[in-house]
């Protein structure tokens, strides 16, 4: 590799390391504070991604300016309110049974896919975001960059440092940290944690419906993306730390990073490193690189 | 409600179902009038998603012409879908024959998924499949089944003539070829190097699994040496390698696989279309090619197709699983419907096919069972705010060897990653 090159691939890792951020993280603090293994975190991706789609396409026919902020809000609103639905309808009586809430999410993800397919068929499709953040710019040492990318980075920074504050300067904080502390404690205390759980579900939900539009625009818009968001976001919050924000930051960014080097490297066999990391952290560390010990 | 099946009724059922169990065993050697039944089988699911619709549209438009019925035997359908990978497309072909109790398939779509199916016929007698728009070379060219029919020309024989266009008329000598790391890309890559390293051509290969979306690491790769880049992606593949190498700010002069050029690209919006036009590919069709047969199948399926989701004109997939449509409709009307005898008489009579596909050029079978048919080559331009491939130039009966005599042909071992064809002789 040269150094251009090395330059440019790096830069991909950390871009695309900012999506696998804004997703993962929805996954890992609802799995931090419920300890449910929300196997449909991927379908919220993917919901939201379409719902914003289907608002974003008409506008972006009449030429709005805003086309593209208003599929955002869409995106994120619809991941929500369904993530919501599923803690207040499915999930949210059977709190304390992993298994059984892992194969309901399950299940909810299939239908979910199935449905999506019904609706919107198998065609490609994909957001544009306005002209200023869409084309490219001028790095040092890299060259031509894709402005959205970068933009991609700053989104993600700014997503990280809302949550760092709202965990760590709120109330609504407090109580999610006291949560996954001690959750029965915290219920003793005489806070409603049902309607916690469900202001956390709402929240994660909303990231990966954030993740759903902003990966769009930098990627096709395809049925199938759930799987691959559900399993990257699993491959990185076990490699960082099941419910560290921090952790799942350095589990984003490495996985970013083996997916893009071992693209420019061995394109074919890039997934296995993806698979070696996540290995070895479960065979040095199984709490993961920030995890606490269970 | 009370529903408790008691010993006395199971009994009754179990007599019951072992009666129509015997009368059916019995039924189909004698009905000649019961429904020849057709399994479908394309992708609606994966990188391939558009392509997999717009076969399943063409053989329909086409069935409805033909009142559902051939060889004066009512046809029904059953269909499936796969993801373009080749263990469900398995999976999904061995439910048709063994659950569905299909006569024949009509699939698959993807390179990897048609030698699957061709190793599955192999196993099977009494059954038929007839390719679906699957275009790797070693289907049907290497260890071919006698089971196993393609009316569709393959990836190699779709790139007849572009090495050589580009070499000495566009008087490139270095390209960077792109392409996903499968079996039908491998064919296209073949067929492509082998003509333009013979012409004196240098070529850089960067693949990619088939279903990658982030393209950016190998667009970063594409050597600053090349003159032009040769993009042998298709569907959504296709379309995120051209967006992000739009968003990259790439400028080189571009050559399509005969899968990128092609309506399922073109008609999905996005920046990638500005790109694309001028393109030059070569391939089996094109949307605007003067002959009056094409124009005919182009106006059939607008007015079929306009207002359920049809693209501008067909797009390859709809196109080769048509021919693929065409020629059991053929062979089933030649043998009156009887697909008694293990098929033989059916089978006989498709290798026996001499017909026009809907792109007005002959095709006929070789001895591996292998579609011998014209080529084309287009150029993207706009026509009427749209983009369109267009023909300029048509090679005539290509075989599958392009002209290589057959053991020469083999001798060059099978098409991969590493064996690209890009031989220098001159």
């Amino acid at each position: 590799m040269t150094g251009g090159l090395a330059a440019t691939v790096v830069l991909n890792g950390l871009t695309l390391a900012a999506l696998y951020f804004i997703v993962a993280s929805g996954f890992s603090l609802i799995f931090g504070l419920m300890r449910t293994v929300n196997m449909a975190h991927g379908s919220l991706y993917m919901l939201g991604a379409y719902i914003g789609y289907a608002v974003f396409e008409p506008l972006y026919d009449q030429d709005v300016w805003w086309a593209w902020h208003a599929g955002i809000l869409a995106g994120i609103a619809s991941a929500a309110v369904f993530g919501v639905l599923m803690q207040a309808t499915l999930l949210g009586w059977m709190q304390g049974q992993e298994l059984r809430q892992a194969l309901v999410t399950i299940g909810v993800s299939i239908i979910v896919a199935d449905q999506l397919l019904a609706y919107f068929g198998g065609t490609s499709r994909q957001f544009f975001a306005p002209d200023a953040i869409f084309g490219s710019t001028q790095v040092p040492g890299v060259g031509r960059y894709p402005t959205f990318r970068l933009v991609q980075i700053g989104i993600a920074i700014a997503v990280g440092v809302a949550l760092w504050l709202l965990l760590n300067k709120t109330k609504l904080g407090l109580m999610i940290r006291a949560g996954v502390d001690d959750r029965q404690m915290l219920a003793a205390t005489g806070i409603n944690v049902p309607l916690v759980s469900l202001a956390v579900f709402a929240l994660g939900a909303g990231l990966a419906g954030l993740g759903g539009v902003i990966g769009s625009t930098a990627q096709p818009l395809v049925q199938g993306v759930d799987v691959r968001f559900l399993l990257t976001s699993l491959v990185v919050v076990i490699v960082g730390g099941m419910g560290s924000i921090a952790g799942t930051a350095i589990g984003a960014i490495l996985v970013g990073l083996a997916e893009q080097i071992g693209q420019a490297l061995f394109p074919t066999y890039s997934v296995i490193l993806t698979f070696l990391i996540m290995a070895t952290v479960l065979a040095v560390r199984p709490q993961g690189i920030l995890g606490r010990p269970a | 409600m009370d529903f408790r099946m008691d010993r006395r009724k199971l009994l009754l059922g179990a007599l019951g179902a072992g009666a129509a169990a015997t009368t059916g065993l019995r039924m189909p050697a004698y009905a000649q009038n019961a429904p020849i039944r057709i399994g479908w089988l394309a992708t609606l699911e994966g990188p391939f998603a558009t392509g997999g619709q717009d076969g399943f549209r063409c053989m329909q438009m086409l069935l409805e012409e033909n009142n559902n019925q051939a060889g004066g035997r009512r046809i029904e359908v059953v269909r499936e879908s796969s993801n373009a990978q080749a263990d469900v497309a398995l999976a999904r072909a061995r439910k048709l024959i063994e659950q569905d109790n299909v006569d024949m398939i009509l699939g698959p779509l993807s390179g990897a998924e048609g030698i699957a199916l061709r190793d599955y016929s192999r196993t099977l007698t009494g059954k038929t499949i007839i390719n679906g728009s699957s275009g790797a070379s070693d289907t049907t060219l290497r260890n071919p089944s006698p089971n196993f029919f393609r009316f569709n020309t393959d990836g190699t024989q779709w790139m007849a003539g572009l090495g050589n266009y580009v070499r000495r008329t566009l008087n490139v000598q270095e390209v960077a070829v792109v392409a996903g790391d499968y079996a039908f890309p491998y064919a296209q890559v073949f067929g492509f190097s082998l003509e333009f390293c013979r012409a004196g051509g240098r070529a850089t290969y960067l693949w990619s699994p088939l279903g990658t979306t982030d393209y950016s690491s190998i667009i970063a790769r594409i050597p600053r040496s090349a003159g032009a880049l040769v993009v042998i992606h298709g569907g959504s593949d296709g379309l995120a390698f051209m967006t992000q190498y739009a968003q990259a700010g790439g400028n080189l002069p571009l050559i399509g696989g005969s899968i990128m050029a092609d309506q399922s690209m073109l008609s999905a919006r996005g920046p990638h279309r500005r790109l694309m036009v001028g393109m030059v590919s070569a391939g089996p069709i094109a949307d605007v090619h003067d002959d009056p047969m094409w124009n005919d199948f182009v106006a059939r399926y607008r007015r079929r197709w306009s207002n359920q989701g049809g693209f501008a004109s067909p797009s390859i997939h709809g196109f080769n699983f048509y021919t693929a449509q065409q020629a059991a409709l053929l062979a089933l009307n030649e043998v009156r419907g009887d697909l008694s005898g293990n098929q033989a008489a059916f089978q006989r009579a498709l290798s026996g096919l001499r017909f026009k596909n809907a792109m007005g050029a002959d095709v006929h079978l070789d001895h591996n069972r292998q579609a011998v048919s014209d080529i084309f080559l287009n150029r993207i331009e706009e026509r009427g705010g749209q983009a369109a491939t267009v023909t300029f130039a048509r090679a005539a009966q290509v075989n599958q060897t392009l002209g290589v005599p057959e053991a020469q042909f083999l001798a060059l071992g099978a098409p991969s990653r590493d064996n690209t064809g890009c031989i220098a002789t001159s």
